[in-house]
């Protein structure tokens, strides 16, 4: 087998994931060494056409050019990875999706006629069938290079879709919801970030998506019991993945409600 | 003073902290509690004055407070918020670093930690937790080398319980809240006249340091305070289980509509099975570099409550969340019993406590296990 042929493509997001592989400082020369990176805007003009054993796609779909250059991505991989919140769920940008989008548009925009979006921001899956998907705002660079090393060998790669609190446990942490009355989405949340937020004392935020078996319901009966209102519980659901069932429907019970 | 097994002696203060100093000097790293972050946790310490002084817990479901205490007592707070389990089972262990030498592998055993641990400080029924894991990880017919060794090289300070916290039943699992095996040492804290503990010898290798400390040897007086303060413990659990008969209660009622009622309100985050002293189950993960000429196995934590943890091929075998949970609580309490000869659950309150919806498993275990009406 020859060398394994890397693209890397950006739909809507904020670069932060594509960032993440740019940022694996120590390994950058294991990837050149194992792969030809041969698509990859972010980090040179120089472009190779395809096709590509591996695609890696960051950002949503939220406009009929990128509907189609999405279909485009799929016929020339063998593979397609995509990475990070806004290519797995829609991203911030989802939010559009329960609003009025024409309106929106107006109040952002001086001249709105010149601009040609999609109603909804939506995840790459939607679109096209996807070989795995990368959870994450923004993605883990350890869960990244595991990733891409499984495909390069042909396995299932060692990512675990658990809640955040078990690896919260497994740190050492003090649960900040226990012990500080924080509310933390930890239980409900994918796992993949090492609990970052409840390490440093916060509550987590769910970037990385609702775990396999997330069960926001219980939750935030919990959480409304402690005294957490109805509009803060919204916001909290309504991040980075407020598209992501379940999250989106438990968020629109408390929507508007106090 | 001459020690042996079973010999009692007094130390103060000043010879508490020169036990802990021998024990530093003989090589072992101290383990004790340290209050941070508004819990008590363990660490690293290097003698008594990184102790909890003065600092007591507040513990019921779902809910975990400090409050300070009248008196300048180190151990007056229940149990710390996690066990001592990661001392001898990490939450992660590299296992085997397999490299590629042109058309051979080598293996390469990953390396134990060097320096021995002295635990300072576990309640009695972290103690009894200690013994269910020695039955399932050491004693029995497949012993795992890592835990072996670890546990083989440690030093157990147990304290024995003057605070129970509103989630303690050690009583009803018979587990505390005074230690009576599976120690080096045991220790009484006494605040009243002076502060003073009631050292209990456990072993040889306990009798020995002890001998070099220059303890006292306690007088009915102390020894008649200790016995006090316990049974006073003893009388202050926060909980009770009914364990009359509670294996065939659970397992005859499988099918208790109360497994519906707290599939209903379980998160199935995992933090009880992660915060238990005795729950064990690991996953083994392979990851590879990116060049493919190394591979490493890890053993890392895993939960029943995880969805993927009951995976077989085609799916898993729990997949609603009454079938996690059931299968939670008939183990630890009931089938626990048949395949280890023990209780899996010591009593120590931590997985109610720590269940960030506050569910209570001697509640949920009287339930299922009551008469249907
Ligand atoms: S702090 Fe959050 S992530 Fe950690 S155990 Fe508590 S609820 Fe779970
Ligand atoms: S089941 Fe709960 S009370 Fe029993 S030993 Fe485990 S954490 Fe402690
Ligand atoms: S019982 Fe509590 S701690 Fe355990 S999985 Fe359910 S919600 Fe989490």
């Amino acid at each position: 087998m020859g060398r394994a042929r890397l693209a890397v493509w950006k739909f809507a997001s904020c670069d932060g994931c594509q960032l993440s592989l740019l940022d694996c400082e120590d390994e950058l020369l294991d990837i050149a060494g194992a792969v030809d990176i041969v698509h990859f805007l972010e980090a040179s003009s120089h472009v190779e056409p395809g096709p590509y054993d591996l695609s890696i796609v960051e950002g949503s779909v939220t406009t009929p050019k990128d509907a189609a250059r999405i279909q485009h991505v799929r016929e020339v991989s063998k593979a397609v990875v995509t990475i990070g919140a806004c290519a797995t769920a829609g991203g911030i940008q989802a939010l559009r999706n329960f609003a009025d989008h024409a309106e929106m548009m107006r109040a952002v925009y001086a001249n709105p006629q010149y601009i040609e979006t999609l109603a909804t921001s939506t995840p790459i899956a939607a679109h096209i069938p996807v070989d795995f998907e990368l959870r994450g705002c923004p993605i883990d660079k350890g869960q990244l290079l595991q990733v891409i090393g499984a495909f390069l060998l042909g396995r299932k790669p060692p990512i675990r879709s658990h809640s955040t609190c078990m690896e919260c446990k497994a740190r050492g942490n003090v649960c900040v919801t226990v012990a500080h009355g924080t509310p933390c989405l930890g239980p409900v949340t994918h796992a993949g970030c090492g609990a970052l937020c409840p390490t440093y004392h916060r509550g987590c935020y769910g970037c990385f998506g609702p775990s396999d078996a997330a069960r926001p319901a219980a939750l935030v009966r919990d959480l409304l019991e402690r005294g957490v209102e109805r509009p803060e519980l919204y916001r909290l659901l309504s991040n980075f993945n407020a598209a992501a069932e379940p999250f989106r429907t438990e968020a629109e019970r408390h929507d508007g409600q106090d | 003073m001459q020690c042996s097994p079973g010999s009692q002696s007094v130390l103060d203060a000043g010879g508490f902290e020169r036990l802990l100093a021998l024990l530093r000097s003989d090589g072992f790293v101290l383990v004790g509690p340290i209050a941070r972050d508004g819990a008590i946790q363990l660490s690293a310490i290097t003698g008594i004055e990184d102790l909890p002084r003065g600092v007591g817990d507040e513990q019921s479901p779902g809910r975990y407070r400090l409050r300070p205490r009248e008196d300048d007592a180190l151990f007056g707070w229940a149990v710390p918020s996690q066990p001592w389990k990661k001392q001898f089972l990490p939450s992660r262990l590299d296992l085997v670093h397999i490299r590629r030498k042109g058309s051979a592998l080598e293996v390469e055993p990953a390396a134990a930690e060097a320096n021995p641990i002295a635990i300072i400080g576990a309640r009695p029924c972290e103690v009894a937790a200690m013994r269910v894991q020695d039955g399932v990880l050491r004693d029995g017919p497949h012993p795992d080398s890592d835990y072996a060794a670890r546990r083989e090289a440690a030093f157990v300070l147990a304290v024995n319980c003057g605070t129970p916290s509103g989630t303690c039943f050690c009583v009803s699992m018979d587990t505390g809240p005074r230690a009576k095996a599976g120690f080096d040492l045991a220790a009484t804290e006494l605040m009243e006249p002076n502060h003073r503990f009631l050292i209990e010898v456990g072993s040889d290798a306990g009798a020995r340091v002890l001998e070099r400390v220059a303890a006292t040897p306690a007088t009915d007086g102390d020894i008649a305070a200790a016995a006090d303060l316990v049974a006073g413990a003893a009388q202050k659990m926060g909980r009770a289980l009914d364990n009359k008969g509670l294996t065939e209660r659970l397992l005859g009622n499988l099918e208790h509509p109360r497994w519906d009622d707290v599939a209903e309100r379980c998160v199935g985050c995992g933090n009880c099975t992660l915060a238990c002293p005795t729950c064990f189950c690991t996953n083994v993960e392979d990851s590879s570099n990116l060049g493919g000429d190394v591979a490493t196995r890890t053993r890392t934590w895993d939960s029943c409550f995880a969805l993927d943890f009951a995976y077989i091929h085609g799916g898993s075998v729990r997949p609603t969340l009454r079938a996690r949970y059931r299968q939670w609580l008939t183990h630890k309490l009931a089938t626990w019993v048949e395949q280890f000869g023990t209780s899996g659950c010591v009593g120590c309150g931590r997985c109610i406590t720590w269940c960030p919806v506050g569910i209570d498993l001697t509640v949920e275990a009287g339930a299922v296990g009551e008469a249907r009406g």
